[in-house]
């Protein structure tokens, strides 16, 4: 790579150009530095562009190139020997015939032992004529700018060349072969060019052959070691030799795959970005505008956001703890639903992991007087399904004028549609907002129906990340994803919402004995609680209770009785009458009351407790406890149904 | 997860909601150390931890030389003393399957499980019921074994196999790119490999023999058993398995950083076909 010259000028219109500049670099002695040899090689250049002319033709001496290329490791080693055995013998025959004249007929016999002719004989021509080099040598420098002139003068003596008999391999490295002093009218090329020592001409050779490159692949076989040698100089493993293989590898790899201009974006790292900057705008956002940082200082009483942070740090002591910067990021998209919407408590209720993407789940209650406004476009498409089935009864009876023979009317009536809880009662207490990271938007969850809960109490899936994602199931989930989520919210709320006993109390302005048995729905903080020991805690399960209420079999907290016709139900259902007859008598569904123990809990042995093994956990358990935050997996672990 | 990383990995792995208290971290990555250096182990991996009903296991791997010759597993349940579990046999992974639910969390403890047997006493032969005694360790170590054959991951590129035979960690992995992460097939089962030698003759002409040594989770039964995130906006890829829930595999694309760990029950998600 680096010895790869600019080329010069006066080599256009070879179509062998290429290789002549690599047979330049052969001659040059050193392998890295180009500067002060490349006027030696120009003038090469010259003596080669005619020995090419000269011979067979152009693809002739392409085809001895090739030879060459191929055979000069042996040639090398034959001249190297041959050059060593003779090293005494000055050849003296021929060395005369040095003097006279540099016939190039006598060395164009066989390659080889040409070769070794040429190599034995170079080194006295060269011990020889030292001191006549040096004189010519000024000469030389004196007329280098001329040396354009000197090119045109040779090929008067293209005709010296045309030889019959290819071209030995070294025919061409040696100028001062060709030419005898005497007749070249311009000695310095000859001076100039220091006849190559055997061994550098073999380098030369080899480095050549590393050179080459094949159709199919432009990098060179010497390119790639020498990035593969830089790359390890400059990274300095240890153990260099059992990477090897890796670092090939990778060296090739990086060559096909050059790195991305600076200035150009990289297309695979986009979506990162985008969700930085979507993230940038939670973190400004606290820090919004320096005038509302009064307004600011009177809402910190007021302000529904929970206190994650401190939250999450008693969760990781316990072992159940996302990070801390994750921790930190659903602070802050907290922050954020609490000033998008009316909010009057809030709470981070968990984490559901989903197979693309996961949900982080927001516990919040409205202000006293928000109206919810998706409730009518629930409602809806409830009155629509009415409709329909009252459509298809009408088109039944007029088949039944047209065909004689009556079709027997189905007597399966669809189980009565159980209505779903008042908002801020009962599975509805609390409304849930979803999000799949912090930074995007919250949605929120539609309200759960028990017949809902029903089916999700049968069915097992996985939830995918997208909230309007069909639960495809057996027996059928009514809704889409969301609702299922919401189910299993309110599944899970249900069942494991759990606080120490006491902590929680029942208000005293409701009576105590409510109607039909239903449980108290409320309770508040005990202001006098004192805390119970750890150890007792972890001991008996019924130092712990639930504080959420019960889910019936129904379907819902409260019980309703289905049969019982309301308003609606009469106006449809005059038909249903002789229905409700074979309907056998629901009974009232009872399920233990708010704040039960766990040890009442079916299965209970199902539930694990754990002390904290470390000193630095508190002796009493500390005042500000909230039910813990679930972390449920998409099969929700739960202890009891 | 390496010992040597281990902050760092907990940290990433932490996505899926299990940690580690911070005492247990202290604790782990002292006597972590001391592990290595009393067993003379290349690499301490941390396997995860299997809770129990009344304590959890913490368990630990140790590695050889040759990344995928059998570990030594060891288990503790303060993660500061550390026991030998024996190595996995088959005859324990068959009598062990019997045994459903939780992990009692006292190794001591011995699940009854009555099953008939046949009895020969001379020409009659009749089944007899036999309660057999099934230790908790012995279902530890099975468990243990089961879920590294089905759902140990590593990702392409992390070990390389030299031609002596012995697989080392490749020093020069710089991670997979953001285009690969996303992919399935390029993380492999860190197991000796089962179904490569299934592999039609085209297909092997594209593996690199050095790299690819061991089965893909592209072909994992069922499909869908593997759940592939982007976390952390993009810098951050987690795979988790749905067949052993609790599994959590994490790699941050163009970075050195992986490992898996596992935190769950022990318990095999049977219904996972259903749940799809």
């Amino acid at each position: 790579m680096g010895d790869t010259p600019p080329d010069p000028e006066p080599r256009p219109q070879q179509p062998s150009s290429r290789r002549s500049s690599q047979v330049s670099q052969r001659r040059s002695r050193e392998l890295s530095h180009l500067p002060p040899t490349i006027s030696e090689e120009v003038p090469r250049i010259a003596f080669d562009d005619r020995v090419l002319q000269s011979g067979q033709g152009i693809l002739a001496s392409q085809n001895n190139f090739q030879d060459w290329s191929s055979g000069p490791p042996l040639t090398q080693q034959e001249n190297l020997t041959m050059f060593q055995a003779e090293e005494d013998q000055l050849g003296g025959v021929e060395y005369p015939s040095l003097n006279m004249g540099f016939q190039p007929q006598p060395y164009l016999e066989e390659g080889g032992i040409q070769a070794a002719r040429n190599t034995s004989l170079m080194q006295p021509l060269q011990q020889g004529q030292g001191s006549l080099f040096q004189q010519l040598n000024s000469a030389y420098l004196e007329t280098q700018p001329n040396f354009l002139g000197q090119f045109n003068m040779y090929q008067g003596e293209d005709l010296q060349f045309n030889q019959g008999a290819p071209h030995g391999p070294y025919m061409r490295d040696d100028p001062a072969l060709q030419y005898s002093p005497s007749e070249l009218g311009f000695m310095p090329f000859n001076v100039e060019v220091p006849e190559p020592e055997p061994r550098e001409l073999a380098v030369q050779n080899a480095k050549a052959y590393l050179l080459q490159t094949s159709v199919s692949c432009s990098l060179s076989l010497y390119e790639h070691l020498v990035n593969l040698l830089t790359k390890i100089l400059n990274q300095r493993p240890e153990d260099p030799l059992s990477l090897l293989e890796s670092l090939n590898r990778t060296t090739q790899w990086e060559w096909f795959h050059p790195r991305l201009d600076t200035m150009r974006d990289d297309p695979e790292l986009e979506p990162t970005y985008e969700t930085a900057d979507r993230q940038k705008g939670l973190f400004l956002r606290s820090g919004a505008a320096g005038e509302g940082e009064q307004e600011m200082e009177e809402e910190v009483a007021e302000t529904a956001v929970p206190n994650v942070m401190e939250t999450a740090f008693y969760f990781e002591q316990a072992g159940v703890a996302l990070s801390s910067d994750e921790s930190f990021r659903i602070f802050m998209a907290l922050k954020q639903l609490v000033e998008q919407q009316p909010i009057h408590t809030c709470r981070f209720w968990g984490k559901v992991l989903g197979l693309s993407r996961s949900y982080l789940v927001a516990e919040v209650e409205f202000r006293e007087g928000e109206e919810e406004g998706e409730e009518e476009e629930v409602e809806e498409p409830m009155e629509g399904g009415e409709g329909l089935d009252a459509h298809a009864e009408e088109e039944g009876e007029e088949d039944e004028e047209e065909v004689t023979d009556v079709i027997p009317k189905p007597m399966w009536k669809p189980p009565p549609v159980i209505p779903k809880e008042e908002s801020r009662s009962g599975t509805n207490k609390y409304l849930y907002f979803v999000c799949n990271e912090p930074g995007r938007p919250w949605t929120r969850l539609p309200h759960v129906t028990p017949i809902q809960i029903v089916q999700a109490r049968k069915i097992r899936k996985f939830f995918t990340g997208y909230l309007d994602a069909p639960v495809i199931s057996f027996p059928p989930f009514p809704g889409n994803e969301a609702s299922y989520l919401r189910a299993q919210i309110a599944r899970i709320s249900a069942a494991t919402h759990i606080s120490p006993l006491g902590f929680y109390q029942f208000g005293e302005e409701e009576g105590d004995e409510e109607e039909g048995g239903a449980g108290r729905d409320s309770y508040e903080e005990n202001p006098d609680f004192e805390g119970i020991p750890v150890l007792e805690l972890v001991d008996s399960m019924a130092n712990w209770v639930h504080h959420t209420q019960h889910i019936l079999p129904q379907g819902r907290c409260t019980w309703v009785n289905p049969l019982q016709k309301t308003e609606e139900e009469e106006e449809l259902g005059e038909e249903e009458e002789k229905a409700d007859e074979g309907l056998e008598d629901m009974e009232q569904e009872v399920g233990p009351p708010l704040l039960t123990p766990l040890s009442e809990d079916a299965g209970s042995l199902r539930t694990s407790t754990l002390a904290g093994a470390t000193s630095t956990v508190p002796r009493t358990s500390t005042p500000p406890c909230q039910p813990p935050f679930s972390t449920s997996t998409p099969a929700a672990r739960k202890s009891w149904k | 997860m390496d010992a040597e990383s281990l902050l760092l990995s907990l940290e990433l792995a932490s996505g899926s909601g299990q940690g580690l208290s911070p005492d247990r971290r202290a604790s782990l990555l002292t006597s972590l150390t001391l592990l290595k250096r009393d067993y003379r182990y290349d690499r301490v991996l941390f396997w995860g931890r299997i809770l129990g009903l009344v304590a959890d296991y913490y368990i630990a791997q140790g590695l050889s030389e040759d990344q995928l010759a059998p570990r030594k597993t060891l288990y503790s349940l303060n993660c500061m003393e550390w026991s030998l579990l024996p190595p996995a046999t088959e005859d324990m992974v068959v009598q062990t399957s019997v045994v459903k639910g939780r992990f009692m969390g006292d190794p001591s403890h011995e699940y009854e499980h009555t099953e008939l047997q046949k009895m020969s006493e001379g020409e009659k032969v009749f089944e007899e019921e036999v309660v057999v005694q099934i230790k908790e360790e012995t279902r530890l170590v099975s468990v243990i074994d089961q879920i590294d054959k089905a759902v140990a991951v590593i990702p392409r590129g992390a070990l390389f196999k030299t031609p002596f035979g012995p697989i080392h960690v490749n020093r020069t992995f710089e991670g997979l790119s953001l285009s690969e992460a996303k992919k399935l097939s390029s993380y492999f089962h860190f197991r000796e490999p089962v179904e490569l030698k299934n592999k039609t003759l085209l297909e092997k002409a594209d593996l690199d023999p050095s790299l690819d040594f061991m089965d893909s989770l592209e072909h994992d039964i069922p499909k869908g058993s593997w759940s592939i995130q982007m976390e952390r906006g993009n810098t951050l890829v987690v795979l988790r398995s749905l067949l052993w829930p609790g599994l959590t595999f994490f790699h941050a694309p163009r970075t050195k950083n992986c490992g898996y760990i596992y935190v769950g029950t022990g318990e095999k998600n049977i219904d996972l076909p259903f749940m799809l």
